[in-house]
């Protein structure tokens, strides 16, 4: 385990699982006696092969599910203590089918939360040209369009917007990239990562993609059939013994070796 | 004399009986909505109730309409009035298409975007009303359709137990083998199906969200 972890604070403890197990109403466990903590800032990868749990692990922080065993905490309380709509527009949520309102404009996508707040429009008509310039879409050019004449990189940035709208602590992204070609992934990734560095929110974000977790995660939180192997920074990762994160690694490395054997013809 | 010639003759007869059929029609297909929509609802919310919901309403569609007006008949507040039984009937009978398309509507709306809308944080009335009724409203309106243009040609059959409507002028054309008379009432229930049809296809066309 990361010895970083043990040294915050309270105070920088955005979300902490104890012990926190998800079983299926038929019994089937699903994640198992999880222990993991998310300090402010950082953002965290869920990374594992389907079925692993990620996205378990995920809906159990915006009380999308509620565990079955343990708690799960959300800024020292316990998510089941939180009242779930408070909770989750205090969580930005990125998917990746992204699921916009095929009968809303751009404009009123990114908008929702803030609607659902209550926001006077004023503020509202300042916000979506703030979060749609954050996310390089042009608002003259887009604002007024429907989720269908978008591209599935543009829908995905607006996916993006939409969920920073209310400017949330935490963001949970959920492959946010995976349904994307890689030229539109690569490019949203580093964009993303600079986003990043900016905004400054705590992130968790569930990913099978290696490449993915060791340019925009912080630490790297393995998962296997429902259980957590190891956590590693992206440095410890590449270095790993654990056979799986190993497996991993040599996948990522593949691409790089089949890189410079081609250099040399 | 041509059955032009008759219907002019006979105009003011045509339409009191055009308005009887608009009012029985319009007031099953009020009730039906009523009924039918939130019973769709809940078909999507709990599945247990589907089998029993479906199951009920495609009976009621399959009881042949004179003797589901025979049925009625002896119910007490319903047999006082031709209109009233005749109502309920035709409410029973627009049911089924009612209740399978607004769940259908809702069940075939993309899982991402109910996701989206639960981990944005919007409550479940918000979800019904804003996303799901909103995006099932062309599907429920096609059965409406449906159901709307099954039902102005069953109410031609009301004139049977004396609610009067277009059917007045069929049965009395049948039984006097008066082929005019006949055509003066079916010739209007065709119109005012096709009429229905159309009106609310344009509504359905308008409200349909574009889609890739």
């Amino acid at each position: 385990m990361n010895a970083e972890t043990d040294r915050v604070t309270a105070h920088d403890l955005i979300i902490e699982f104890r012990n926190a197990g998800y079983r299926l109403p038929n019994g089937q466990g699903i994640l198992h006696s999880l222990n993991l903590t998310v300090s402010r800032g950082e953002t965290l990868a869920l990374l594992g092969p389907s079925g692993a749990g990620k996205t378990t692990a995920l809906k159990l922080i915006n009380r999308l599910l509620d565990p079955t065993d343990g708690q799960v905490r959300v800024e020292n309380k316990p998510t089941t203590s939180w009242n779930a709509i408070a909770l989750r527009r205090h969580i930005g949520y990125v998917i990746q089918d992204v699921g916009l309102f095929p009968h809303f404009t751009i404009e009123q996508n990114v908008l929702l939360v803030p609607r659902l707040e209550q926001w006077p429009t004023e503020r509202t008509q300042t916000r979506v040209k703030e979060l749609l310039d954050l996310v390089d879409l042009d608002f003259d050019k887009f604002a007024k369009r429907h989720p269908h004449e978008l591209s599935g990189g543009q829908r995905q940035r607006v996916g993006i917007a939409r969920a920073l709208a209310a400017d949330p602590p935490i963001l949970l992204m959920d492959e946010p990239f995976g349904a994307l070609d890689p030229l539109t992934r690569g490019d949203l990734q580093k964009e993303f990562q600079k986003l990043q560095q900016r905004l400054g929110k705590t992130i968790v974000m569930v990913t099978h993609d290696v490449g993915e977790s060791l340019l925009l995660a912080s630490r790297i939180a393995l998962l296997e059939e429902g259980k957590l192997t190891g956590i590693y920074s992206p440095a410890e990762f590449l270095a790993a013994k654990d056979s799986t994160a190993a497996a991993y690694v040599a996948n990522f490395r593949m691409y790089g070796e089949a890189e410079r054997a081609n250099e040399h013809h | 004399m041509n059955i032009i010639e008759f219907c002019a003759r006979h105009q003011r007869e045509i339409l009191q009986a055009t308005l009887e059929h608009i009012w029985l029609v319009g007031m099953s297909m009020l009730l039906a909505v009523a009924i039918g929509v939130p019973l769709g609802i809940i078909v999507t919310r709990q599945p247990w109730l589907s089998k029993p919901i479906l199951g009920g309403a495609n009976i009621a569609e399959t009881i042949p309409s004179l003797a589901l007006f025979g049925f009625l008949l002896p119910v007490p507040w319903l047999g006082e009035r031709a209109d009233r039984l005749v109502i309920v009937a035709l409410t029973l009978y627009a049911l089924l298409p009612i209740i399978r398309n607004t769940s259908t509507g809702i069940e075939s709306i993309d899982a991402a975007v109910r996701q989206a809308a639960r981990g944005m944080g919007m409550t479940d009335n918000q979800i019904l009303w804003q996303v799901e009724l909103r995006l099932a409203m062309p599907t429920i309106l096609a059965g409406v359709r449906v159901a709307t243009v099954l039902t102005i040609g069953i109410a031609t059959i009301a004139a049977a137990v004396g609610a009067g409507g277009l059917g007045e002028f069929i049965f009395r054309g049948l039984a006097m083998v008066n082929n005019q008379l006949i055509l003066a009432g079916a010739i209007p229930a065709a119109a005012l199906a096709l009429l229905a049809d159309f009106i609310l296809s344009l509504l359905e066309r308008r409200l349909r969200p574009a889609r890739q």
